[in-house]
């Protein structure tokens, strides 16, 4: 993991485009890892068909990762014989396997590292500037520990003279200018867009992999002056947030599968009563505790459904580790606005993975909350009056003559319970017309390109589907992309639009049940449509989709 | 806003004009006028004062008053006051609600929320016995108690649940014993409750008449204690041990300082980003 971060930044240094995965075993510290990573001059937002380079430190417990490092004929297999054979499932794709005696060359230098062997390898196969390497670990060694520093500048520079008579690999193009990008996880990015979003108080309960965000905003939350609160358990850190947020706060907190389903009654809670509230969701492999530490979009259903009663609520999902900044600002925007609880499906493959990618645009968005002010003398304030919009002016807590009574019970218009039919038609009506009769904008998919196909997708899968998009299209098969990325409620209209002219269309998700085709074909009007989905973890491969795209195009 | 320093609010000030659901003769109409009372004699601006409950009987009190009210989901009334009071520690929470909202559905909140200290105050409306679901016994109910249909015969046999130990055991700041039947003495423990910094308790004994009639001998068992609140939890664990139930007054104040958490460095959102650009 080091060395793979190292790479990371030195690409970065060099004006690359990256994006890093990792995938571990349950170990809580240490253990097997295998460390994914894919640079580009371009920006990448998916995983290639196959891994070109495999550099193995060693072959402990790699059947937990052999799944997820497609080899072919094409790729090249770095062993150390000191570790054994390379292992049968590897050896039997055909790669070509090279010998770096990574252990043996590491004790030629006094505290010299394989992983800093293999670094220096991998560098000189690409083509990445051994200096920009040197450099980098000057930045996180020189000063605090010379030795080390000399010791690593040393064994990376072995690496790479023994790589000299690898033979050729896939390298890096060249890149001649150095655009302003950023490096961030999909975590830290949720985090951020937050703030962004005017959050000032966060509360959370750690859980696997959404844990990042709460590390972050831990940190950011009090340097801006905002609040944040490790709760006791996810129905603390929900109800925490609703609480904060009827005090004039906009609040947010993180979890994943099982503390979502902890939430949902006080998500119902913030509908009802129409106190703003977002839930990140950082997905994982379900049902129950699942794979914490692997992706799935299996949480579509409780997000959408999960609620008792009728329940109109918001959903969003970003589609790259970037737009987890964009989407989750725009959560806090939407349940501030709409007054209204908003779920983000964020997944483990965005959260966990760090991507240099361009530098994110700084996105304003107009609406907010609406704040009543005090009634005029003799007027009887209203928290919940059937405006034209759904949406009622909402006042902070010492504010005189607008106190009321915020209630999961149904009410009436100044907010006492009611169990009458009228005040139930009145107040479902109000939370219903608020969320559909909003204007979304563009924001509600990401949709590029043309042709008489689709694929409809959400989440991390974006980025194959893209990638299979546009190979499709070199292929002379046109093809567009529809990303959803405001899941609830649906818009029929801009869906319309966006299908107009589209013969077929295949939807793309990682859910073995296929919750989001189901989903589409409830709320949408669909042409002729196919089914690519599989249970997580493994990432769909651009291949996949591409050839199913050649298929329907009669290729 | 503007406000007239010079206005004295009154009981009155603080009631709504929504009539309670309760059944004629709860303990809980006393209570709520013990609320408002201390609520009065603090002079509080019934809209810098928050009121937040559960789910039951008793929580139905925040649309009762005149203050905000949030009258959340069952067992959850603590953590949505923590919240409120973390995020505007300017005003004055107050927690209310029965003792299978706060003991057995919320009984970890409870647990935290005295643990965590936060400057508020936790009045619970105990009558041993779910009222508004019709008579099933609660985690504070008597082992024996069957004259429900709703109780096994022969009662639950499970040792009723010691609100008091518990809460001074897990760090509150202010643990206390009131009686429906006595509203201005509980008036005036509620009042010092909200006074004393950190997470105040008042266990209120409020019969339930409907379901648990022999509650209404409670008023011939209490007496009020004679001697001084107890600062050392110790001493006040030694007392609570010797204690019949019946005890009415201040059990233990004590010193911790209520949670704060950690704020305020002046940056801006922009000053975030700079840890992503390369």
């Amino acid at each position: 993991m080091t060395a793979a971060n190292m790479l990371l930044d030195a690409a970065a240094d060099a004006g690359y485009y990256a994006l890093f995965g990792r995938s571990a075993g349950p170990q809580i510290r240490g253990g097997e890892a295998a460390a994914l990573v894919r640079l580009s001059s371009e920006p990448v937002t998916s995983v290639d068909d196959t891994t070109e380079i495999l550099l193995a430190i060693d072959w402990q417990n790699v059947h937990r990762f052999a799944a997820e490092l497609p080899l072919d004929a094409k790729c090249v297999i770095i062993t150390d014989p000191t570790q054994g054979d390379v292992p049968e499932v590897m050896a039997k794709s055909g790669a070509r396997i090279v010998e770096l005696p990574m252990k043996d060359l590491a004790k030629e230098i006094p505290g010299g590292r394989p992983n800093m062997i293999a670094l220096g390898a991998i560098c000189q196969l690409i083509g990445l500037p051994i200096d920009t390497v040197t450099e980098v670990l000057g930045k996180s060694l020189k000063k605090k520990r010379a030795d080390a520093y000399e010791a690593s500048v040393a064994a990376v520079k072995k690496g790479a003279e023994a790589a000299g008579s690898m033979g050729t690999t896939k390298r890096l193009p060249p890149v001649s200018d150095k655009p302003l990008r950023w490096s961030i996880t999909g975590n830290e990015g949720a985090g951020l867009g937050a703030v962004r979003g005017g959050v000032t108080f966060c509360a959370a309960y750690p859980i696997t992999p959404a844990t990042e965000i709460l590390e972050w905003l831990t940190g950011a939350l009090p340097k801006i002056g905002g609040t944040f609160v490790q709760a006791e358990d996810e129905l603390a850190s929900i109800n925490m947030c609703v609480g904060a947020s009827f005090g004039g706060a906009p609040s947010i907190t993180a979890t994943s599968g099982p503390g979502l389903a902890l939430m949902t009654e006080a998500l119902g809670m913030s509908l009802a009563s129409e106190t703003p509230v977002v839930v990140v969701d950082v997905q994982r492999g379900g049902p129950s505790t699942g794979i914490p530490t692997k992706s799935e979009q299996s949480d579509l259903n409780i997000a959408l459904y999960g609620m008792h009663g009728d329940a109109p609520h918001l959903v969003v999902a970003p589609n790259s580790i970037g737009d987890c900044i964009f989407t989750t600002q725009w959560a806090v925007n939407l349940a501030e606005t709409l007054q209204a609880p908003c779920i983000v499906l964020s997944e483990q493959s965005l959260g966990q993975s760090r991507g240099i990618i361009p530098a994110p645009a700084d996105v304003a968005f107009t609406g907010k909350r609406s704040i009543a002010q005090s009634p005029a003398e003799g007027e009887t304030f209203k928290r919940y009056a059937l405006t034209n919009t759904g949406v009622s002016p909402m006042p902070v807590p010492g504010t005189p003559g607008c106190q009321y009574t915020a209630d999961g019970l149904e009410h009436t218009e100044t907010g006492l319970p009611s169990s009458q039919a009228g005040d139930h038609f009145a107040q479902t009506d109000k939370r219903l017309r608020k969320l559909t009769g909003h204007e979304y904008g563009d924001h509600w998919a990401t949709v590029e390109g043309e042709g008489e196909l689709a694929v409809i997708t959400w989440g991390s899968s974006t980025g194959a589907a893209r990638e299979a998009v546009e190979r499709a299209r070199a292929d002379g098969i046109k093809a567009k992309l529809i990303s959803l990325r405001l899941l609830a409620p649906s818009r029929p209209e801009a869906m319309g639009k966006a299908l107009a002219g589209v013969k077929k269309a295949l939807v793309v998700e990682m859910s073995q049940t296929g919750q989001f085709h189901k989903y589409l074909r409830a709320e949408y009007d669909l042409p002729e449509t196919q089914l690519l989905n599989r249970a997580g973890p493994l990432p769909f491969r651009p291949h996949e989709i591409h050839s199913r795209l050649l298929a329907m195009g009669g290729k | 806003m503007t406000e007239c320093t010079a206005i004295t609010y009154t009981a009155k000030d603080y009631k709504s004009e929504v009539k309670p659901v309760w059944c004629p003769g709860c303990g809980d109409y006393a209570v709520l006028s013990s609320i408002t009372k201390a609520f009065a004699d603090l002079n509080l601006e019934p809209h810098n004062t928050a009121v937040i409950s559960g789910i039951g009987c008793s929580s139905r009190i925040p649309a009762y008053t005149n203050c905000y009210g949030f009258h959340t989901i069952h067992g959850r009334s603590l953590v949505v006051a923590t919240g409120l009071k973390l995020a505007r520690p300017d005003l004055t929470v107050l927690v209310a609600g029965g003792d299978g909202d706060g003991f057995s559905i919320g009984g970890n909140h409870f647990l935290h929320s005295c643990r965590r200290n936060v400057d508020m105050t936790y009045v619970v409306m105990d009558n041993r016995v779910y009222g508004m679901t019709k008579g099933q016994p609660s985690p504070t109910t008597e082992a024996d108690w069957d004259a429900s249909a709703m109780a096994p015969p022969g009662g639950t046999g499970l040792t009723p649940f010691n609100p008091l130990a518990i809460a001074l055991s897990a760090g509150a700041n202010f643990v206390a014993r009131a009686f429906a039947g006595d509203p201005n003495g509980t008036a005036a423990l509620i009042a010092e409750g909200i006074r004393h910094p950190g997470f105040s308790f008042i266990a209120v004994m409020s019969p339930c008449v409907t379901f648990r009639e022999e509650q209404r001998d409670w008023k011939n068992v209490v007496r009020k204690t004679e001697t001084a609140p107890a600062t050392d939890a110790s001493e006040a664990a030694k007392r609570l041990l010797q204690d019949d139930g019946y005890n009415i007054g201040v059990l233990y104040k004590g010193d911790r300082r209520s949670y704060k958490p950690v704020t305020g460095t002046g940056k801006t959102v922009a000053d975030l980003d700079a840890q992503f650009a390369l």
